[in-house]
């Protein structure tokens, strides 16, 4: 896996909100590094404003005015999108690289048909004629499991329940056979047994189509369900990142570990729910140090004073954390842990 | 074919169109409607229905009264004015030009109105400034004078005053657009198109306009009133529709100094017919209103 190259390679990507007199900078995103596979599945958690949405609008470049992608490099498919012109990026938005938004419910123009909606990406990259792009709307609304499409091309948006709608979006996103697929939190909106449905067809989409995914989301569970690699966020930066199952088992960065160890369990019924305490800092004046330090139950002294650099504790993985360098004194780090 | 039973009791294609039914006539305003209807199949038919050539009068048939009043005839139902031309034919005509000046007006002003509405609404920045502050002089500005000022430029004439009365009063469209295309904007559907890779013209035109035309229709009727009234006014001033060509405020204006000596029917005929045909527009308008209102909608 290694050996082939990168769908997607984010270089020391950031991405910044101005205030219009240009004092105030917000650090959405800021010098996140990662990298996606085809056929892969990643997942992006972290808190509310810990940059995940900023960071998707980012690789679509959709970003609203006030915000600047203000260095760093998006490599997709061998090309920077960084350098792309507006033009350039239309044609590849929806058709190389699609998205499936946080409300898919409202997501449907309510005066179209379904057919014309679900041919539109078709028709605005590929000049498909109408018939033709019909007829694949039809065959993609059988990909996503709707019943009897030959009628529902021809009904509205509002004829439709919820899951429907969601699986349109669905088929929308992958109308032009993207090679990657970024869903923002797609199943919030949805009740759990549709969540389920939904997961499953977008899993059997992947296989098919050998389509990368990005996953937002902030429900681990669905992530140990679908992702091979997370990417856990917080603050604007990449805390972690790696594959799922290593991480699940040993998390190298403190944050991840009060993210996995604050999903309620069963089997503790007795326990109080842990919380992460604290509130995370303010993205337009961040600490000198690690931004999560004021939070974090292992803080050393240097935490406070420079931000960690990316460190790769072990092949494949990173971590933000002065606990994983490796060339640290063995004595200061293993002590924390140990009184942890 | 094999459809499951649950898809089979889906309303069909037939049901669906936006019938009659669909809009339930219960609170359909009927008179207005057939007032209006009335009004432009009188316009479209003019040539059969006048008696009289509308322009052309004889002059020994000067102030004839009504039928029904001592001295009246029934050559001439509604009497005849100070050329002994027959008001009758002239009201008959002259319902052709509030008609078509009407309906143009309204439609030129919409499309410029909506053209710049959407344009505001949907790219903001700078573009938007400019619209708006241009939006806001022009309310800002009489609109009658700027009216007459206008048509003192490009001289008289009914197309003219299609042309003016249009670049007069775009702005109340400009304005209810922009508002509708902010929230629009940000609904998901409009980001789903960009992350789609629409261009910022597919969207206005595809997802955008069909959203807002419900509104510019409503607009329209509502304004269809005001801009007969001010065609009234303007031929009433002289500075409208050119004599000889029956307009009904030029006949209201031919007819002022009649008044006083009792020559009445000159004006009152003239004036109920705009009284009749703003008021049936205003009511069908708000009736539209309702009936279009996203809130009130069945979507």
């Amino acid at each position: 896996m290694m050996a082939e190259a990168a769908l997607l390679e984010l270089d020391r990507l950031s991405t910044h909100y101005v205030s219009a007199q240009g004092t105030r900078v917000v650090r959405a995103v800021d010098e996140v590094s990662l990298r996606v596979h085809a056929g892969e599945t990643l997942g992006i958690v972290g808190e509310s404003g810990s940059g995940k949405s900023t960071l998707a609008l980012t690789l679509l470049r959709v970003l609203p005015p006030a915000a600047r992608i203000v260095s760093g490099r998006m490599m997709f498919e061998g090309e920077d999108l960084v350098t792309k012109t507006d033009e350039e990026m239309e044609s590849i938005r929806g058709k190389r690289m699609a998205m499936v938004l946080q409300d898919p419910m409202a997501s449907l123009n309510p005066l179209f048909t379904i057919g014309n909606q679900v041919a539109e990406p078709l028709r605005v990259h590929e000049g498909t004629p109408k018939a033709k792009a019909w007829e694949r709307a039809r065959e993609l609304l059988k990909a996503v499991r709707i019943p009897s499409p030959e009628a529902r091309v021809r009904q509205y948006p509002h004829e439709m329940s919820g899951g429907m709608r969601q699986r349109i979006v669905g088929a929308i996103g992958i109308s032009c056979e993207p090679r990657l697929l970024i869903a923002d939190e797609p199943t919030t909106s949805l009740d759990l047994t549709i969540q389920a449905q939904y997961l499953n067809l977008l899993r059997d989409l992947q296989k098919q189509h050998n389509l990368a995914l990005i996953f937002i989301t902030h429900n681990l569970g669905i992530v140990a369900k679908m992702c091979d690699q997370l990417a856990v966020m917080y603050a604007g930066r990449l805390v972690e990142f790696g594959p799922v199952s290593r991480i699940f088992n040993a998390p190298a960065h403190p944050y991840t570990r009060a993210l996995l160890s604050s999903i309620p369990r069963m089997t503790e019924a007795d326990q109080r729910l842990t919380a992460i305490e604290g509130q995370p800092p303010d993205l337009s004046s961040l600490p000198p140090g690690c931004s999560f330090a004021a939070r974090c139950p292992q803080a050393m002294p240097q935490c406070r004073e420079a931000a960690p650099p990316v460190f790769e504790p072990e092949a494949g993985r990173t971590a933000r954390c002065w606990l994983a360098d490796p060339y640290a004194t063995a004595a200061a780090p293993r002590a924390v842990v140990g009184a942890a | 074919m094999s459809i499951p039973a649950d898809v089979l009791r889906l309303p069909s294609r037939a049901l669906r169109l936006p019938s009659l039914k669909k809009l339930r006539l219960g609170s359909f305003p009927i008179i207005p409607a057939t007032i209006l209807v009335a009004i432009a199949l009188i316009a479209l038919f003019a040539n059969q229905l006048a008696p009289h050539n509308p322009e052309v009068g004889s002059l020994t048939a000067r102030f004839k009264p009504p039928f029904w009043l001592k001295g009246g005839t029934y050559q001439y139902l509604l009497g005849t004015d100070q050329l002994g031309r027959d008001v009758l034919s002239r009201l008959i005509f002259g319902a052709r030009v509030s008609m078509v000046v009407g309906i143009t007006a309204v439609a030129v002003a919409g499309v410029i109105g909506t053209f710049l509405g959407i344009l505001s609404g949907y790219l903001g920045g700078w573009v938007d400034q400019v619209i708006m502050r241009l939006t806001d002089t022009w309310l800002a500005l009489p609109a009658l004078t700027f009216a007459i000022f206008l048509s003192a430029i490009v001289g008289p004439s009914m197309w003219n005053i299609v042309i003016i009365l249009g670049i007069t009063y775009w702005t109340r469209y400009a304005r209810v657009i922009r508002g509708e295309v902010l929230s629009l904007r940000e609904r998901e559907f409009v980001r789903l198109a960009i992350v789609a890779g629409c261009s910022k013209w597919t969207i206005m035109r595809r997802h955008i306009l069909p959203n807002v035309i419900n509104s510019a229709i409503v607009i329209g009727t509502l304004m269809i009133g005001v801009v007969i009234i001010t065609e009234a006014t303007l031929s009433f001033l002289g500075v409208g529709v050119p004599p000889p060509q029956p307009a009904w405020g030029l006949m209201l204006s031919d007819g002022k100094q009649g008044l006083m000596v009792g020559y009445w029917w000159l004006t009152v005929f003239p004036g109920l017919c705009i009284m009749l045909m703003v008021l049936s527009a205003n009511l069908l308008g708000d009736w539209l209103r309702v009936k279009l209102d996203p809130q009130l909608r069945q979507l």
